[in-house]
């Protein structure tokens, strides 16, 4: 486990602590929970369940941003994924569903990857590229209008439940679980780290910077068609200009929560999907309390500049009282 | 070079474009159809604008749009419910934008943040406080807008230079000024270059982000009174998304998205060509609207890949150079 959450987790585990903490203030039933026809009910379930497809993001977002890039499109990849998905569901099973959904995430970050590897955009740019048009495309494929299917697989990955856990949690678990696998049982996530850290010096020192560049966003791509399908699952419908809309921005924003420096470089996991479960339950917070939604962008920016501010290079002054803290612990 | 053979490349698109297009429906080459354009796009002018200072001093502005959202609603608001003359209104929203930008700027500049991150700090924040002050589309009905609104040069052939579209173009050719012939311009384009060395040749660069920030909230807000002049209405969900197409202009209008090359010229060409997209499309009336945003990513790919085959084109021959005299 040390492996996957370093010391600087603690930051992110107060923060979720103290949000969880007024969460339970403003409504007294948050913790409970309950089973009723063989799947958990209760506001935390809901969070993680709303916060599955930021969360699906943020895996592939986190491994982008430490090779010092960016993924303007997954917003718009899960669109595209979400119409495929809901336009085949009805005439064909499962299994081509899926394949076809993550084949056409999987093309779409290698786009990304291509121009930003190969063509040497810069990753903003180039990922621009498909944000724009994305949109377009996803709407080419539901022909402008909102696609709903009602086949009980593509639903059940949606609102179904695997043991009483919901299948979308299920679903980001694995997911957390198989890329930590992935970069952190090999020496894969150190390669990406090393990448974005100073991706000459380590062109030189062997590394194969572009295999390692066009793989982060081949994943990005694969982990957003993911967020897409299930988010065409849970409404049973795929709506091309509103699916995946600004989700772009809330990925960055738990990337960059779980302390992910966004000058690339180190990276971790389970921070960012803390990060995107942080954000979430600000959100179901402030609906809970009864404030319009509207303040969840305000908050969200207020929340995005006291995170930069810590990061923020000439600010120094909070991480060394961090560092003191923790020399000071036995 | 100086950034002219991308500007050229982008002319000979437009041209071309309009051409295929008048031959396709003869009725797009009238000065209606121009005038039309220009109207449409007044906003997105003046955004753009804005948009290509900062981006050829190194750096983005995602905030645009939701400035001008909430500059839409503060001026409707300001003159429907709070009873301020217009006037007074205006100048209080473009003081509000200029100090709003400033901030950003200076946030930027003294944390030594990715302006990318901060600008969309400032677009939530911009976003959220619009919808802070309503949630509903507030018309407006001070006889100024229809003033302004009705307003127009008559120009041969029938076509209407309306007052926004004059005012987009005043703010274009400033813009050009501003770049060209001043100091502010030049210290834009050493930013751009590098900032260590444009700090070592004595540009104060912390000002410079601050006031280059300042400048384009300002227009953004500008855009936003356009805006509301166009509609005749306030509402905080306006203008979503157009930090992009004006992104996508000033890209396609041969601006250096690394920074320290382009001009004002190219990015309201760049502005004309996703008008001309949009006026076939509307005139085809088969191709829906989804097909402009496709139209769009394409020729943002086409411009960015040659833009990176210029660049490659340009370091290559000063390499063996260096190579040669070592």
């Amino acid at each position: 486990m040390t492996a996957l959450v370093p010391r600087r987790g603690l930051a992110q585990i107060l923060a979720l602590v103290v949000i969880l903490a007024v969460d339970r203030m403003v409504s007294p039933q948050f913790f409970d929970l309950r089973l009723q026809d063989g799947r958990l009910f209760g506001s935390i379930i809901d969070v993680l369940n709303r916060g599955t497809p930021v969360a699906l993001l943020s895996l592939g977002m986190v491994l982008v941003i430490a090779t010092r890039g960016i993924d303007l499109s997954v917003g718009a990849v899960m669109a595209i994924c979400g119409a495929i998905a809901a336009s085949l569901a009805d005439s064909h099973g499962l299994p081509v569903v899926l394949a076809a959904a993550l084949g056409a995430g999987l093309v779409c970050g290698l786009w990304n990857g291509f121009l930003v590897a190969v063509l040497g955009m810069q990753p903003i740019v180039a990922t621009l590229i498909l944000m724009v048009a994305g949109r377009g495309i996803a709407q080419l494929i539901t022909e402008g209008r909102i696609v709903t299917f009602s086949s009980p697989d593509l639903v059940w990955l949606g609102n179904g439940a695997i043991l009483g856990v919901p299948v979308p949690i299920a679903i980001a678990l694995g997911m957390l679980i198989l890329t930590g696998a992935m970069v952190r049982g090999s020496a894969l996530g150190l390669l990406i780290e090393a990448t974005g850290g100073n991706a000459r010096a380590s062109e030189l020192a062997g590394v194969g910077t572009r295999a390692m560049i066009l793989a982060v966003y081949v994943w990005c791509g694969v982990c957003a068609a993911l967020a897409g399908v299930i988010a065409a699952a849970d409404i049973m419908g795929a709506d091309a200009n509103n699916a995946g809309l600004w989700l772009e921005l809330d990925a960055i924003l738990a990337v960059v929560i779980g302390g992910t420096s966004l000058f690339g470089g180190r990276f971790s996991l389970v921070l960012a999907v803390l990060g995107a479960l942080i954000i979430q339950t600000m959100n179901t917070g402030i609906l809970l309390s009864g404030y319009p939604p509207e303040f969840n962008l305000l908050v969200k920016a207020m929340v995005v500049l006291a995170v930069l501010l810590l990061q923020s290079p000439k600010l120094s002054g909070f991480a060394g009282i961090m560092a003191r803290l923790r020399r000071t612990k036995p | 070079m100086k950034g002219l053979p991308p500007v050229l490349i982008t002319a000979i698109v437009l041209v071309a474009g309009f051409v295929l297009c008048a031959l396709q429906f003869p009725n797009i080459a009238s000065t209606r159809v121009v005038g039309n354009l220009l109207t449409d796009n007044a906003f997105l002018g003046i955004v753009a604008t804005g948009m290509t200072f900062v981006i050829i001093s190194g750096g983005i502005d995602l905030s645009v749009g939701s400035v001008i959202g909430f500059t839409t609603v503060f001026v409707a608001l300001a003159i429907e419910r709070w009873g301020m003359p217009p006037l007074v209104a205006f100048v209080a929203i473009l003081a509000l934008s200029a100090a709003f930008g400033a901030a950003m700027g200076a946030i930027i500049h003294v944390f030594d943040l990715p302006p990318f991150i901060v600008t969309l700090a400032g677009m939530f924040l911009a976003r959220g406080a619009s919808f802070l002050l309503s949630t509903e589309s507030v018309p407006i009905t001070a006889p100024v807008y229809s003033t302004v609104s009705d307003f127009a040069f008559r120009m041969p052939g029938g076509g209407r230079l309306t007052a926004i579209a004059i005012i987009m173009l005043t703010i274009v050719i400033g813009g050009v000024l501003l770049l060209r012939l001043t100091r502010f311009g030049a210290n834009v384009y050493a930013l751009g270059g590098g900032r260590a060395t444009a700090s070592l040749m004595g540009v104060a660069v912390g000002k410079m982000t601050v006031k280059i920030y300042m400048l384009s909230s300002l227009l953004a807000g500008i855009a936003g009174i356009v805006f509301s002049f166009y509609t005749s209405a306030g509402y905080s969900l306006s203008a979503v998304g157009v930090e992009l197409d004006s992104i996508a202009a000033v890209v396609i209008g041969g601006t250096l998205l690394t920074g320290g090359q382009g001009s004002v010229i190219g990015t309201f060409l760049g502005v004309l060509i996703q008008g001309m997209i949009q006026t076939y499309i509307n005139f085809d009336g088969t191709l829906s609207s989804w097909w402009t945003k496709i139209a769009t990513g394409v020729l943002l790919f086409a411009f960015i890949a040659l833009q990176q085959g210029l660049v490659a084109l340009a370091r290559r021959p000063v390499a063996k150079r260096a190579g040669a005299v070592s």
